[in-house]
């Protein structure tokens, strides 16, 4: 890879360019049914090869698909999560094509009549904009198998275990105008769909994925631009630094007299560019058509309310609900209803530290979102449950160690697991708010730092924070520091 | 045991619990009775003999408990396009010459649970595409009542087998006549259930909106008794109706006073043989006798069931043959060079004419562009036509018409023309299309070849149409008829 390349990728297009990127999303998320959708088999991640693929999964002749109502299920439940029209009578279509990992040689699909109608949903840029992003619509397919090459010299290995896979294709409209805005979008449905409890979101093992649909225009402009659909993007990261090539790539042909072409193309991670896997003209003729094996899918008012009084709290009536009741931010409120389980770490905090709820928001999503971040981790996993976070906590509330020991006492906590009244006693890191001493430790440092006080008293006010650090450092650290800036403000002026 | 292979399958069955044979020396009895006939007739595909007599004596273990149902120790054959565990099945094509089912189909299964034995696998047209038993890949059914005459098709092989009582009863599938026109062309009683009454899982798809499974029966009585059997909602296949299956066999002698009988306007059309006809109007007079009054009714969207068959049909197994790739069964060709390479020699090999033939008009009829004009317009064509049945099932009780325009063809006659072949199912695909229940029984003879007469019923209306051909079938005695060489 070349300088220019490596630099290019990193660069985001500026607000300055005469160049407006418009962007839709196709999401696939992986639906967290026990079986598969049209089959029996289990869907667990990491089996031995074709372990989980019985005679419907490997297509063999005269077998047939029955619909998993689980998988009805879920789609139905995202659909009212973001206020989608239900179809009452929706249709399972075969979409045809050969390819090793297609033991039928179609996929079912859904095509003219997608069981989830056009919806919305709303996300919050970094400047706090909010902006709302449409869905075109969602619907219920089987997942292909693999094609494996690796290790495997000459041929090629097929696992059909992924095959039959339900997913839910959450397909946007051509609504966002920045990398930035497709991965807000992208992360809000991610955000979604583990709320819902209909997909575990794990984006490394394929559970949730997108293909982007890219193009440029002149602002301003009415029509789109001819777009490129980059495929099978399976991180955020690697979203947003596609999204930027692709955008780069198509203003610098159209800006050197070339034309975009319709194709699909591929994302490669580790050279950070996309590069041309079909296009239009080689793209299949899926023939699509109802498939006859399958009745249509349809779903009556009852099923619709039992799924809608199922429905949690979703992310964005509990951020609201944060900020009322907890009196946060709609930043804070935001990061701290990403997930439903730092939510309910939050709130659990929240309610054993009465009073303090802009305390346990500062820790849940500062030292504690930090040792997650560092260790790689989605959730405390049992490590710091909240009601020992919320241990320490109620030491700083109550004074018995300050803001910045309790950070000391933290990371022993996460590193031992022990609570924080026995770390406090055991490293004796008790705060001290007995004014005499605070006073001895004052007057020692007074008596041992005569040039400094004399400037201090000359009016070198920038002292003050000296004579602080110098009695901290003499009581490592345990001295009430409002304690003890009233005594210092007493003592220094002589 | 002499005359023991002219007895119904209802015979069959009383003398097994009567104890006047076993089921082995019955099996034994129409293993060698195929055995012999292969060399000319090819009704089979593979014979069983193995595993039909260890099905046997264990039948007569049963029998000799007294227990077992209706039909345990009752030998019969399958059409070969149906799955059976550890049981190469073919259906009828080179593709998967090599395949071995790892599974029954719900149809095999249950009639496996009910005690019947399986004498072995009906030759067939290559995947049911075909109305003259040719497109097999393992050579021509010749018609037991003149060999130089095909037996129709698609289920030839199972009507041929009957009729030459090489078995009392063979299950059969019909897409567009597949079971009711080899039935007439072979003289013997054949019964299409209503779609979505026999299970389809396991039955190797051609067309899933049309194909079901039925049986191919020397009188309405047997069929009657195999098909309660073999009908019901089957989990497996979504498009099974689950609705209570009847006793057939209780309403076959309900009396006939007061039926109403549609004569089909479009039927009696110029195609039809005239002396074809003479035998059906013939038919329609013994009816008469019997109580029922006749009137024309006219489905006047029928003529043009035959071009939307051929779009519908073609369309779905242009899909449902993709599966047949060389990948993970069946025919995969020599050292492929690549992907492609190993998907057009296994299929092209695999492969014979007709289903090519189908798979690209299929292919073609989906294809971007030409959807709507015709695979739509075709589905719309359907619609009407099962509004004509509907309107017509308002003012009769039955459709009544020939099955086939004339009696049984030569072998090679009609191969060149595709056209001309497809016509051969031009009274029978109606049904198909409206989902309808139907049968053909024979009804006499032109110049010693059986004429077949069909019946058209409303949907799961297969009690009343057992019924109607049973009664007939007291009064007549075409249906007793064996081809001399087989008598």
């Amino acid at each position: 890879m070349s300088e220019s390349e490596a630099t290019r990728t990193e660069a985001s297009p500026s607000e300055a360019t005469p160049w407006e990127t418009v962007i839709g999303l196709e999401i696939h998320a992986q639906l967290a049914t026990k079986s598969k959708i049209f089959s029996g088999s289990a869907i667990a991640y990491g089996a031995p090869p074709n372990a989980q693929a019985n005679l419907v999964d490997l297509g063999y002749p005269g077998v047939l698909p029955v619909l998993n109502a689980e998988a009805v299920r879920m789609a139905v439940k995202f659909g009212l999560a973001i206020g989608a029209r239900i179809a009452p009578h929706s249709v399972f279509a075969r979409k045809n094509y050969f390819y090793p990992d297609l033991p039928k040689g179609y996929q079912i699909s859904q095509y003219e009549l997608p069981i989830v109608g056009q919806g919305s949903i709303d996300i919050v840029l970094d400047d706090g904009t909010k902006k709302r992003v449409g869905v075109t619509r969602a619907h219920l397919e089987e997942d292909a198998g693999k094609s494996l090459h690796e290790g495997l010299p000459g041929v090629s290995g097929i696992d059909l275990n992924r095959a039959g896979t339900p997913l839910v294709e959450i397909v946007s409209e051509p609504d966002m105008r920045s990398a930035k805005e497709a991965v807000a979008y992208m992360k809000k449905v991610h955000t979604l769909v583990r709320y819902l409890e209909i997909c575990d979101g794990n984006m490394q093992e394929g559970s949730f994925r997108c293909d982007a649909n890219v193009s440029v225009r002149r602002r301003g402009a009415e029509k789109f631009g001819t777009r490129a659909e980059i495929k099978n993007l399976n991180s955020f990261r690697f979203v947003e630094k596609a999204i930027n090539y692709e955008v780069e790539r198509q203003i610098d042909l159209i800006e050197s007299g070339g034309k975009v072409k319709q194709e699909t193309r591929l994302y490669d991670p580790d050279k950070g560019e996309t590069r041309s896997m079909r296009s239009k003209e080689e793209a299949n003729d899926y023939r699509y058509f109802p498939d006859p094996d399958l009745l249509p899918v349809v779903v009556n008012e009852t099923f619709i309310a039992a799924v809608r009084a199922s429905l949690p709290e979703l992310p964005d009536q509990k951020a609201v609900r944060f900020s009322s009741q907890y009196g946060l931010s709609a930043y804070d409120a935001g990061v701290l209803t990403a997930s439903r389980e730092l939510a309910a770490y939050y709130e659990e905090v929240a309610s054993e530290v009465p009073g303090e709820p802009k305390l346990a928001a500062n820790w849940v999503m500062g030292e504690l979102a930090a040792a997650l971040n560092r260790e790689g981790l989605e959730s405390d996993g049992g490590k710091l449950p909240a009601t020992r976070l919320a241990g320490l906590l109620k030491r700083i509330a109550d004074q018995t160690i300050s803001g910045k020991i309790a950070k000391e006492v933290f990371e022993a906590m996460w590193a031992s697991g022990a609570g924080a009244d026995a770390i406090i006693e055991e490293k004796g890191l008790k705060q001290i708010t007995d004014s005499s001493a605070i006073e001895r430790a004052i007057d020692e440092v007074m008596a041992k730092n005569p040039v400094q006080l004399a400037d201090y008293r000359s009016g070198k006010d920038k002292l003050f924070g000296f004579f602080v650090g110098q009695v901290m450092k003499a009581t490592q650290g345990k001295a009430n520091p409002a304690q003890l800036n009233e005594l210092l403000k007493k003592k220094l002026p002589g | 045991m002499s005359n023991v292979h002219t007895k119904t399958l209802a015979q069959l069955a009383a003398g097994l619990r009567a104890k006047e044979f076993s089921s082995a020396e019955l099996t034994r009895l129409f293993l060698d009775r195929i055995e012999a006939s292969q060399p000319v007739l090819n009704a089979f595909i593979s014979v069983t003999r193995e595993q039909a007599l260890a099905a046997a004596e264990a039948a007569d273990r049963e029998l000799a408990a007294s227990r077992g149902g209706t039909l345990t120790g009752v030998p019969i054959a399958h059409k070969d396009i149906f799955c059976t565990a550890g049981v190469r099945t073919t259906c009828g094509s080179r593709m998967l010459d090599n395949f071995v089912s790892p599974y029954d189909a719900t149809l095999v299964a249950k009639l496996k649970a009910a005690g019947v034995v399986m004498l072995g696998k009906a030759n067939m047209d290559e995947f049911a595409m075909g109305s003259s038993n040719e497109t097999s890949y393992y050579g021509p059914v010749r018609n037991p009542w003149n060999t130089d005459l095909v037996p129709g098709g698609s289920s030839g092989g199972s009507a041929a087998a009957v009729a030459a009582r090489l078995a009392p009863a063979a299950t059969a599938t019909d897409t567009g006549g597949s079971i009711r026109q080899p039935a007439a062309l072979c003289g013997v009683t054949g019964l299409k259930p209503t779609y979505g009454r026999v299970s389809r899982y396991g039955m190797i798809a051609f067309a899933s909106s049309l194909d079901q499974g039925g049986i191919i029966t020397t009188t309405a009585q047997d069929a009657a008794l195999i098909l309660r059997e073999m009908a019901g909602f089957d989990a497996n296949d979504s498009t099974s109706v689950d609705t209570p299956v009847p006793d057939y066999a209780a309403s076959l002698n309900a009396p006939l006073a007061g039926l109403k009988i549609g004569l089909l306007k479009e039927f009696f059309d110029k195609g039809l043989d005239p002396e074809n006809e003479r035998r059906i109007r013939e038919a329609l007079a013994t009816y008469e006798k019997l109580g029922a009054t006749l009137r024309e009714v006219s489905l006047p969207n029928l003529p043009l069931s035959v071009p939307a068959y051929y779009v519908v049909a073609p369309a779905e197994c242009s899909s449902n043959l993709a599966r047949f790739d060389g990948v993970r069964f069946g025919h995969r060709c020599k050292e492929p060079r690549d992907l492609l390479d190993l998907y057009k020699r296994s299929r092209g090999e695999g492969f014979g004419a007709e289903v090519k033939r189908r798979i690209m008009t299929g292919t073609y009829v989906l294809s971007a562009g030409y959807y709507d004009a015709y695979y739509l317009k075709a589905q719309k064509v359907r619609q009407l036509i099962t509004t004509d049945f509907t309107r017509a099932f308002g003012e009769v009780d039955v459709l009544m018409g020939p099955t086939t325009p004339t009696t049984a063809f030569a072998i090679g006659a009609k191969t060149s023309d595709p056209i001309t072949m497809y016509l051969n199912d031009i009274y029978t695909i109606g049904a198909n299309l409206a989902g309808l229940p139907a049968m053909s029984i024979p009804c006499g003879f032109v110049q010693g070849l059986p004429v077949g007469l069909q019946l058209v019923g409303p949907h799961f209306s297969e009690a009343k149409l057992l019924n109607v051909a049973h009664l007939y079938q007291r009064e007549t005695e075409w249906h007793t008829r064996v081809p001399e060489r087989y008598a």
